[in-house]
């Protein structure tokens, strides 16, 4: 049975080819503060977006709960897309960002309703995404700008991009291909 | 029959197959944006397959997850439309599928989102949002082929030859479809074939293209009586990691 010795030793291999996630950082120890929903908020606001590390997941908006009872924290998150490969490394890096924090209940939960959408991503993860070259998402469906030399003349290239949330546009004006993120 | 079990197979079997079908253009897309694209599609689709297998799976109440019910159930256990699994031809003929499809979906999963089922509601309206961006898309791509130069017109309408007697399976109710409607879960599909028809016939004649005059439709998909031999090699391929090396994970 070669296949099965070989599933099995797959198995219980303990250092993986290559890595998905990071590695998780040693805890400090139990947290030994006053541990409160705001604190993890703000702990989350360090976590940035796996594919557009500009952002964090709390400006992405994809977190939409969190509840600490003692020294156990929930925490809710919606997915964006619903094929997005991102969502599994954001839950392993709220995890590891936490556990680093010295929180070792944590448990995280996926809600799909009401469904995600471009409205939740905060004025300061906007303005930070135009600054890093991907132009916000608008209620008209496409860019107002570049966002490199400001020009309106802009035209779509491609309605999919490089990742789900994105689409490709180019500038008229200083030739620039950029990424959009689409309205959803 | 459990009706529900059913109907959830239907919507994630589609979903699933589908979404196979146009993963299989990853790197063969005709240009790098449509590749992307194509890709990106793919992606969604088997992301709603996950939400729409797990709560199957619950449902069934007999332990499988989405992943035992994708990987491990066999041609005829599927509940997919024929339209979805025979194979890719040329680019042209993926993007017609896509938008026949498409134009079903949109309505449909309007029309789920008012489901008394809240968890039907709540998977077809994150759907739901995604599959207008994939109408758009691909009713744009239909007209620009169809309406594009007389080769890609010729292979447009070829395709829509091909594909037009599969399109009708989607509103050929059955008990399952009666049985929904009753507990207030979801709308009969007949209900909405005059919004597909219009929504169709609009691009079609945008794009040039003619629409077949028979409404022969074969039929054996959505309820696994009789599905296309292409099925079962589909699988053999999307399925063999799990074949090979039962409860593999990633």
């Amino acid at each position: 049975m070669l296949c099965g010795d070989m599933s099995h030793s797959k198995v219980t291999q303990e250092a993986p080819v290559f890595q998905l996630f990071a590695s998780r950082p040693r805890s400090r120890g139990p947290f030994s503060g006053v541990l409160n929903e705001a604190i993890v908020w703000q702990w989350l606001e360090d976590v940035p977006d796996p594919e557009i590390p500009v952002i964090s997941v709390v400006d992405l908006g994809v977190v939409r709960e969190v509840t600490v009872d003692g020294i156990a924290v929930e925490i809710t998150i919606t997915p964006t897309y619903s094929g997005c490969p991102a969502m599994a490394v954001i839950s392993k890096d709220i995890e590891s960002a936490l556990y680093a924090k010295g929180i070792d209940e944590l448990s995280i939960k996926t809600q799909i309703s009401p469904p995600w959408t471009t409205e939740w991503l905060s004025e300061k993860g906007r303005s930070r995404l135009e600054r890093y070259g991907i132009a916000p998402p608008q209620p008209t469906g496409g860019p107002t700008h570049c966002p490199y030399c400001k020009s309106t003349e802009v035209e779509k290239v491609s309605q999919f991009g490089s990742t789900p949330c994105k689409a490709q546009w180019r500038c008229s004006d200083c030739l620039e291909p950029f990424e959009y993120f689409k309205c959803i | 029959m459990n009706h529900l079990f059913e109907f959830l197979l239907r919507q994630g079997d589609n979903a699933l197959v589908l979404g196979h079908r146009m993963s299989e253009w990853c790197g063969h897309g005709p240009a790098l944006e449509e590749d992307i694209a194509l890709a990106n599609t793919a992606l969604d689709l088997i992301g709603q397959t996950r939400l729409w297998l797990e709560l199957a799976g619950d449902v069934e109440g007999k332990g499988r997850d989405a992943d035992a019910l994708a990987y491990l159930r066999d041609a005829y256990d599927f509940r997919n439309l024929l339209l979805l699994e025979v194979p890719n031809k040329d680019f042209g003929h993926s993007i017609l599928r896509q938008f026949l499809f498409d134009a079903f979906q949109v309505p449909w999963l309007t029309e789920l989102s008012q489901s008394d089922d809240e968890r039907v509601a709540q998977i077809a309206a994150k759907s739901h949002k995604e599959a207008l961006y994939h109408l758009d898309r691909s009713a744009e791509t239909v007209i620009a082929l169809g309406d594009g130069t007389q080769q890609s017109n010729q292979r447009m309408q070829i395709a829509l030859d091909y594909l037009w007697p599969y399109s009708g399976e989607a509103f050929a109710d059955d008990e399952t479809d009666v049985a929904m409607q009753e507990q207030g879960i979801a709308p009969l599909p007949s209900d909405i074939k005059e919004i597909w028809h219009d929504r169709v016939n609009a691009v079609l004649e945008k794009a040039q293209l003619q629409q077949p005059a028979s409404d022969f439709a074969h039929k054996g998909g959505r309820n696994g009586a009789c599905h296309t031999e292409h099925l079962g090699h589909m699988l053999a391929t999307m399925q063999i990691l799990q074949r090979s090396y039962p409860d593999a994970v990633w």
